[in-house]
């Protein structure tokens, strides 16, 4: 009985992960096939590799949407774990409703609205305060901090609340300013959450389609907008190849990240038995 | 050199004393400040200029308010845009099938999500992380590019009417592509994640005692399943479900690029009023009517989150 419903669980999730890899897969598979006509098979080949490192407008979109997403992960940072301290830490504030609303409030706004809102905004601001001049990388910036920082912030305040407080209390109640609390208490331990609240800006930001498209002026077209109105006009080899060197890229990073954060996790549990040893030595 | 020094951090010490008196209120200041000015301020300029005429100029619309050569300020307020979206059908059959989409594609996520985080919750703890890991991973992996993968399966020559035309299932080819079908492939395969990750956090916390309880009153494991598992995962499902609805509405990359001429979403026209037609006005009262309608989402949404932030710490 037991194990007739665990079999049905494992066809479950065998089925669910097959319906979210399968497309991803089908992509890789298909990156390697020399025939123009993306799903009929012909033999393989890497000729559409080499294509992607020659499309000069790949390349110079790729590069202007990493220095994008690195800009924007960095203030994302900085701004999302702010709310996130000032939401768990501060118990009561003025505009503490409005700062959670807000906070909330991007992540699932619908990005034509954002995109368009954001645009108008800038449009607003040139004429007034004559800044930011047109549109280009500082627009496309502010716009993706501002639905990045809500994704570092609830990455950075499910940490927090985790963290025992009394740490913190205990290096106040010894005299520590509450700066240096935070840089040197507060700050290591949440610097994992930390890490992966900018990992998760950079990928949201370097992937962003909708506001970008209404915030960029006419020299500054994100990759993300160069792969769309390419795949408009249908299946294109060389956006296989593409999305497979994002694939490849995607899992190192993760993978690396998982496995800095298993050895750091291995390393803690060896001190604190070490210091429990010593203890009763 | 000592002297300028001095006089140096004497310049600089009123501002840092400024920040030791009042830093720590600058640690909920300076966020609210951004969202403030980046986030909340937009809406009341798309408000203003759902309310102007749209015109040949830079940039492409009336000013609400003019000041007249004589010292009176004219102030216009132009409802037409409203007006004209409220009576052609194009519009309202748009509005209208954005939520029909969005509601299908979020019980589809449900049917999809829920045996899936059941699943994982019940899995044994030591592989637990690493299916969920498994849950989030393609969400890392670019968003375009998986609503790219769908056309390669779905069109006529695509990988589903190859296999089934090779199987001999099939004699002539299926239309797939560029139907209300793909659009909903697509939303349940990009939304997916958001609806299991609440999911499993709900139920990994229920207290397995209550279905043994159950159990050891007579209960079948169906009947346990209905009546303790399905009412105590509820939190779990409404943050999921407002998860994939609210962007599901506004969506435009998948029924651009999945759906076909006959499943028009309003997130489409918003796009197509500003990039195509250059209408400012009548793309921003789109976005009005369209944000009009997700205030009462958003608003349970962040009673939901607060509600699972309060009981994490």
């Amino acid at each position: 009985m037991a194990g007739r419903r665990t079999f049905l669980l494992y066809t479950v999730l065998a089925f669910g992960y097959a319906f979210l890899y399968g497309p991803i897969l089908s992509l890789v598979v298909y990156s390697f096939n020399e025939s123009r006509l993306v799903t009929v098979w012909s033999r393989f080949s890497t000729k559409w590799y080499g294509e992607l490192l020659h499309n000069e407008q790949i390349l110079s979109a790729a590069w202007l949407s990493l220095k994008v997403a690195a800009a924007t992960s960095t203030f994302a940072v900085v701004l999302g774990t702010l709310a996130a301290l000032a939401l768990t830490r501060f118990q009561r504030f003025r505009g503490r409703t409005l700062l959670s609303a807000t906070v909330t409030a991007p992540l699932v706004m619908p990005e034509v609205i954002t995109g368009l809102s954001a645009l108008l905004l800038f449009v607003a601001m040139e004429e007034v305060l004559g800044w930011p001049p047109g549109r280009g990388t500082t627009t496309l910036v502010i716009t993706h901090v501002t639905f990045c920082m809500s994704y570092v912030t609830v990455v950075v305040r499910s940490r927090l609340s985790q963290v025992d407080v009394s740490i913190e209390e205990a290096a106040l109640d010894l005299g520590a300013r509450p700066a240096k609390v935070f840089f040197v208490i507060t700050l290591p331990m949440i610097a994992p959450a930390l890490a992966a609240g900018w990992l998760l800006a950079f990928t949201l930001s370097l992937d962003d389609l909708v506001a970008s498209s209404f915030v960029s002026g006419p020299g500054s077209t994100t990759l993300p907008m160069v792969v769309y109105s390419s795949v408009r006009l249908g299946v294109s080899p060389q956006i296989n190849a593409l999305a497979t060197l994002i694939v490849v890229i995607v899992t190192l990073a993760i993978s690396v990240a998982g496995w800095m954060m298993y050895r750091r996790d291995v390393l803690r549990q060896r001190d604190v038995q070490r210091a429990l040893a010593a203890e009763k030595g | 050199m000592a002297a300028e020094q001095r006089s140096g951090s004497d310049l600089l010490s009123p501002v840092v004393g400024l920040l030791r008196r009042h830093g720590k209120r600058l640690v909920p200041l300076v966020p609210l400040a951004w969202l403030g000015l980046f986030f909340l301020l937009p809406f009341a300029i798309v408000l203003k200029i759902s309310l102007a005429q749209s015109v040949l100029s830079q940039p492409p619309y009336t000013p609400l308010f003019e000041m007249l050569d004589d010292g009176f300020v004219q102030f216009r307020l132009f409802l037409g845009n409203y007006a004209f979206l409220a009576e052609d059908s194009l519009y309202v059959s748009a509005y209208l099938n954005s939520l029909k989409v969005a509601a299908v594609s979020t019980a589809l996520c449900l049917i999809v999500g829920y045996p899936m985080a059941y699943a994982i919750a019940r899995a044994n703890p030591s592989v637990r992380v690493v299916l969920l890991m498994m849950v989030v991973l393609p969400f890392w992996t670019s968003f375009l590019i998986r609503v790219y993968a769908w056309i390669g399966i779905l069109k006529d020559e695509g990988l589903i009417n190859n296999l089934l035309l090779w199987l001999g299932v099939i004699e002539t080819p299926i239309t797939m592509l560029n139907t209300g079908f793909a659009v909903y492939v697509g939303l349940v395969y990009s939304y997916l994640p958001f609806m299991v990750l609440p999911l499993y956090a709900t139920l990994v916390r229920l207290d397995l005692t209550l279905l043994e309880a159950a159990s050891d009153l007579g209960c079948r494991p169906a009947r346990a399943f209905l009546s303790v598992t399905l009412p105590l995962s509820k939190p779990g499902i409404y943050a999921g479900a407002l998860l994939v609805f609210i962007p599901s509405v506004g969506e435009f990359v998948i029924p651009d690029l999945l759906g076909g001429p006959d499943v028009l979403m309003i997130g489409q026209v918003l796009w197509n009023e500003f990039f195509s037609n250059r209408d400012w006005p009548l793309a921003s009262a789109v976005a009005v009517a369209l944000l009009g309608l997700l205030v009462g989402p958003l608003l349970y949404l962040q009673k939901v989150q607060d509600r699972r932030a309060e009981e994490e710490a």
